[in-house]
């Protein structure tokens, strides 16, 4: 009983060779993500890319995609995935921002810069955000788990209902006024030590859900029922309510995201959120996080969301069509999922 | 056995199941003794599975009763089963692959830090860690590392630590289903002296198996399903594999 089997050797060997191919394909991503800085910084006129100015550029997008990134990653560590997320951060941002213009003064006075009630309206627009988020969320995996459906069905289809829903609100372009001037000066440009709050906020969010991952049940139960689902169930995990907070919880991450897209750029429309799911989608699975289930981290998703955003900033300052942009992240994406699938199959035999 | 004025541990009587039209079960009749391994078997499509997924709380049956050491019990579904006691191996491992052998092991029964920490889920991995290391030792199983994701250990490795979550938590019953299937000779034998080991822990053992030599290696009783009908059980000592498989096919007529 207690003598190892003769495959043992082999299995260690196996073992050593699979952590070698999983550091190495982990580490391609930082190589790639550095080769990109170095390519737009030796290509771009000097003090451009590099510049302060621009790098807080770069970070201020990212915080964004770090936040729908965190929520997907959870979402696909199950086995599921999250379409739906653009449009849930579209639909957040449209509520939680006519909340703010509705209530931080009249029309009139909204119209002219003026925003008497700003404070009140500002905190209001943002519980309307993150409820708005959430609920969408909670849609999500609740006709995924009581309807027995597809999470590649269900968000395709609420990704259609937020944007269509927003559109409407929103009268189908910009908001009438932008938000609140404060709301902006004081969070989407406030600066804590040198940074800018709304990157603060996603770095805070992401060591939350770092420890939430690795060290308590949520994370654990969400890595067991991406791993087996049926187990789970039989191992006595409630995994239908596991999945309901777990897509509320994407949800919720894209409705903060809509706070800070409102803090950073005092005003949204649907066109500017077409590809936040291709760019959340991206950084997860070049974060490393298996498409199969069971196997993320949230802070190599981090890593990944730099790559869309480095890719669309490089691009603008370099002049070229940013339309580029969308080109090289899909071919990134499968690019990458071909990896681990690859890694997967050698993995399983 | 001496122990005819007790009740038996689990008894099960007329039990039916069906699926639409298809009978799975008419007439399952079984009786676990104390600190057994009782072996059930029979042809494809006999019920055994159903038999034994009615008494781990995975199907309802249509008709019959269980009785639990002398009272009746139906369990709803497995999590009610487990906390009579009855832990189940299922043929498909049920492991989380992806998660180490003592994440596994706790697998839906975690352990976790004391409060404040507790309240918000954090989990106890160091406390669980030593005890899938004891647990692994006190049954013998020999595995590298239990934090290496199960998906790295070999197909024996891996249901031993299906069997040691079974045994790890089981206070009475502890059902196998195809234990060895997926195995090698060399792994079937280390899973097939880990069902002793769990019978001399005083548990009682149902095993479902295909594989009738192995039955006779470490069964005490032998329930012969056929049809849907249990048939015979009989004490392995007393008979033959021939006659079991005459039993199963129909080609011989129980005398019991």
């Amino acid at each position: 009983m207690a003598q190892a089997p003769p495959g043992e050797p082999a299995l260690a060997e196996r073992a050593r060779l699979e952590r070698a191919a999983y550091v190495l394909s982990r580490s391609w991503l930082f190589v790639f993500l550095l080769g990109l800085i170095a390519f737009f910084w030796l290509t771009t006129p000097s003090g451009t890319f590099l510049s302060r100015p621009n790098l807080t550029q770069i970070g201020l997008s990212t915080s964004e995609v770090v936040l729908l990134a965190i929520g997907e990653t959870f979402v696909i560590i199950t086995a599921g995935i999250d379409l739906s997320i653009g449009g849930i951060l579209f639909f957040s941002a449209v509520c939680g921002g006519k909340t703010m213009l509705s209530l931080s003064g009249t029309n009139e006075q909204v119209t002219n810069g003026q925003y008497p009630h700003a404070t009140e309206a500002v905190l209001a627009g943002i519980v309307v955000c993150l409820f708005a988020g959430a609920f969408w969320g909670f849609v999500n995996g609740t006709l995924i788990t009581l309807l027995r459906l597809p999470p590649f069905i269900v968000t395709l289809g609420t990704y259609g209902m937020t944007f269509g829903f927003g559109d409407l609100i929103s009268g189908g372009s910009y908001l009438g006024s932008p938000v609140p001037t404060s709301f902006t000066a004081n969070f989407g440009n406030g600066k804590f030590l040198g940074l800018y709050l709304p990157i603060w906020l996603a770095l805070v969010v992401l060591l939350a859900a770092h420890v939430i991952l690795r060290y308590t049940r949520f994370g654990r139960y969400t890595a067991a029922i991406g791993s087996n689902a049926e187990g789970s169930r039989r191992a006595g995990i409630p995994v239908n309510r596991h999945i309901v907070k777990v897509y509320t919880l994407a949800g919720f991450l894209a409705g903060m995201a809509a706070v800070l897209d409102l803090a950073i750029y005092t005003n949204t429309t649907s066109v500017s959120h077409l590809t936040d799911n291709l760019n959340a989608i991206s950084a997860v699975v070049l974060g490393g996080t298996s498409l199969f289930g069971g196997v993320g981290t949230v802070l190599l998703s981090a890593v990944g969301a730099f790559i869309p955003t480095v890719l669309q900033n490089g691009l603008v300052i370099k002049q070229v069509q940013p339309f580029w942009q969308e080109v090289a992240v899909g071919a990134t994406i499968i690019l990458a999922v071909y990896l681990d699938q690859l890694r997967r199959r050698r993995g399983d035999s | 056995m001496t122990r005819t004025a007790e009740a038996p541990l689990l008894e099960a009587r007329g039990i039916q199941k069906q699926f639409g039209r298809v009978v799975a079960l008419r007439e399952g009749n079984f009786s676990l003794a104390h600190n057994e391994v009782h072996a059930i078997v029979g042809d494809n499509g006999a019920g055994k599975s159903t038999l034994i997924k009615i008494i781990s709380g995975v199907f309802h049956a249509d008709g019959g009763e269980l009785r639990l050491e002398g009272s009746p019990f139906t369990a709803s579904n497995p999590r009610e089963a487990r906390q009579l006691g009855i832990e189940t191996v299922y043929q498909d491992l049920a492991l989380a692959e992806d998660l180490d052998a003592a994440a596994n092991l706790f697998l839906g029964r975690e352990e976790y830090l004391p409060p404040p920490l507790s309240w918000f889920g954090f989990l106890d991995r160091k406390s669980m860690r030593t005890r899938a290391q004891d647990e692994m030792r006190r049954l013998k199983i020999g595995i590298q590392s239990v934090d290496e994701p199960v998906v790295n250990l070999s197909g024996g490795q891996r249901q031993a630590i299906a069997v040691a979550r079974a045994i790890a938590w089981g206070r009475r019953i502890v059902i196998m289903d195809e234990p060895t299937a997926a195995l090698g000779v060399r792994e079937s034998a280390m899973v097939l002296e880990l069902i002793r080991e769990v019978r001399n822990h005083g548990l009682a053992i149902i095993m479902v198996s295909h594989n009738l030599p192995e039955v006779f290696a470490v069964a005490d009783r032998i329930t012969v399903l056929r049809l849907g009908r249990t048939i015979t059980t009989l004490a392995t000592k007393d008979t033959s594999l021939e006659a079991i498989v005459g039993m199963m096919t129909g080609a011989v007529v129980a005398a019991a």
